[in-house]
């Protein structure tokens, strides 16, 4: 069992590393961004999958849930929820900065605007 | 018999995952790569929902698969949908990211056991405070959702300087994209003559 | 889109069930998955879809852009006259037993808090969507 869990681990491991790969190695700058999303929401898989217990339920603790059950840790949760949205909110930026950047030099790949600076 | 469902689950929701960010990156169409990249937000939205982590899949889905998708597509209807890379695969950045792989991997090997309830992470006293403390009749807080009660009571700081960095990013887009006057195509025009002399 | 009969039926029946749908979150976050943030953003993506369908100009004319930047500021400082309620009352910032007795505070509090974080992801969301299309409709 502990391969099979190691082994998901591993999966996230590389879904993070080809959102890095698009952010280094991509010359489109929205390209760019669309890796940077990739990597955060594989950083996040990676946090909630350390709050979760085998066998328990979502941490809402009403009259209806039976005595025994076991809750998984909200702290997690709690946090990936506020870093979500503060990456909604970085994403918005970087695509206003792209479209200012596209105005101004005509092209958002990354060699073209290298060579217009030159 | 339903661990093992849960793994499979896990595993399946993770191999689609894997094919979508292969297919973001290799893809030219800029169009057809930020559908992909939604695609890829429902997908991890469906996966937090199989770790019991009800709020993040619903906030993941709203915000992920939802806004950052057509903030994304509204950037390419100024900026075109093609992109002219030549090559996708490039051997330093590649190498690069194996070495950041091998060294993430390495690391863990020594994560603890995935949902065992022995865990450190779930003894620790500060969460059986708000498991056991916070909800029901007699509880500090007394509503039956401890996310919400953690993220609007007991930790209310954070989350007002989470509205405030929204708040900023209004702000920020604001000052950035508020001012511009509809002279698209002049700009594209003389932009265009000048790339072509200069390169 | 405006040609387009079926489109803009299904968005007229769709749109009022979105907004209850967001209002239901909100107001819903203490017992269910929900709160401040899902509402939020399930509120703008009605009048995007609005704007999709019908065009963004007639969007802004139901919801101003002076309005919506009124209301994000309006969201923040809900939130943060909470805190200064409790600090005026005298006890620590954001602590909610000064507004009510007991349990009864924190629920105040905490629905008061999420409104606040509600109206301000609400409107940012449809300014953030507003500063994007509009570029895009050029002569």
């Amino acid at each position: 069992m502990k391969i099979l869990y190691l082994f998901n681990y591993w999966i996230v491991i590389v879904i993070m590393l080809a959102g890095l790969y698009a952010v280094i190695a991509s010359s489109n700058l929205v390209k760019k961004i669309a890796g940077l999303s990739i990597f955060q929401a594989s950083v996040f898989i990676l946090y909630i999958s350390s709050g979760k217990i085998l066998g328990g339920t979502a941490p809402i603790v009403d009259s209806s849930v039976p005595a025994d059950v076991v809750f998984s840790n909200p702290l997690p949760h709690v946090l990936i929820l506020t870093a979500i949205v503060v990456g909604v909110a970085t994403t918005a930026v970087g695509a206003a900065l792209i479209i200012r950047i596209h105005r101004a030099y005509g092209s958002i790949e990354e060699n073209e605007i290298l060579e217009y600076e030159e | 018999m339903s661990q093992t469902v849960v793994s499979l689950a896990i595993s399946f929701l993770l191999g689609l995952m894997l094919l979508s960010v292969f297919a973001v990156i290799a893809m030219r169409n800029l169009f057809a790569a930020i559908i992909l990249l939604g695609i890829y937000s429902l997908l991890a939205a469906a996966l937090f929902m199989t770790l019991d982590a009800v709020d993040v899949a619903f906030t993941e889905a709203a915000v992920g698969a939802g806004i950052s998708t057509i903030l994304i597509l509204a950037t390419l209807l100024h900026v075109g949908h093609d992109t002219k890379a030549k090559k996708i695969i490039k051997p330093a950045p590649l190498l690069l990211v194996l070495a950041v792989g091998a060294l993430l991997v390495y690391g863990t090997l020594d994560l603890p056991e995935f949902g065992n309830a022995q865990n450190r992470v779930h003894q620790s006293e500060i969460t059986r405070h708000y498991l056991e403390k916070s909800p029901g009749k007699n509880g500090e807080i007394g509503i039956p959702n401890v996310v919400t009660s953690i993220l609007a009571s007991y930790r209310g700081y954070d989350t007002l300087g989470e509205v405030t960095v929204v708040f900023c990013a209004a702000i920020g887009v604001m000052s950035l994209l508020g001012g511009l006057r509809k002279k698209k195509k002049q700009t594209t025009v003389s932009n265009d003559s000048t790339t072509d002399s200069a390169s | 889109m405006k040609h387009h009969l079926v489109l803009r039926v299904v968005a007229k029946l769709l749109i009022p069930s979105i907004l209850l749908f967001a209002l239901y979150t909100q107001f819903h976050g203490d017992y269910g998955p929900g709160g401040g943030f899902q509402a939020g953003v399930i509120y703008a993506a009605g009048f995007i879809l609005h704007a999709l369908v019908f065009g963004l100009e007639s969007t802004k004319k139901i919801m101003p852009l002076w309005l919506l930047k009124i209301l994000s500021a309006l969201g923040v400082m809900v939130y943060a006259g909470t805190g200064l309620t409790s600090l005026l009352l005298g006890r620590p910032f954001l602590d909610y037993y000064a507004l009510a007795e007991g349990v009864h505070g924190q629920e105040l509090g905490i629905m008061l808090v999420e409104l606040g974080v509600g109206f301000t992801v609400s409107s940012v969301m449809l300014i953030l969507f507003y500063l994007f299309a509009d570029q895009g409709t050029e002569e």
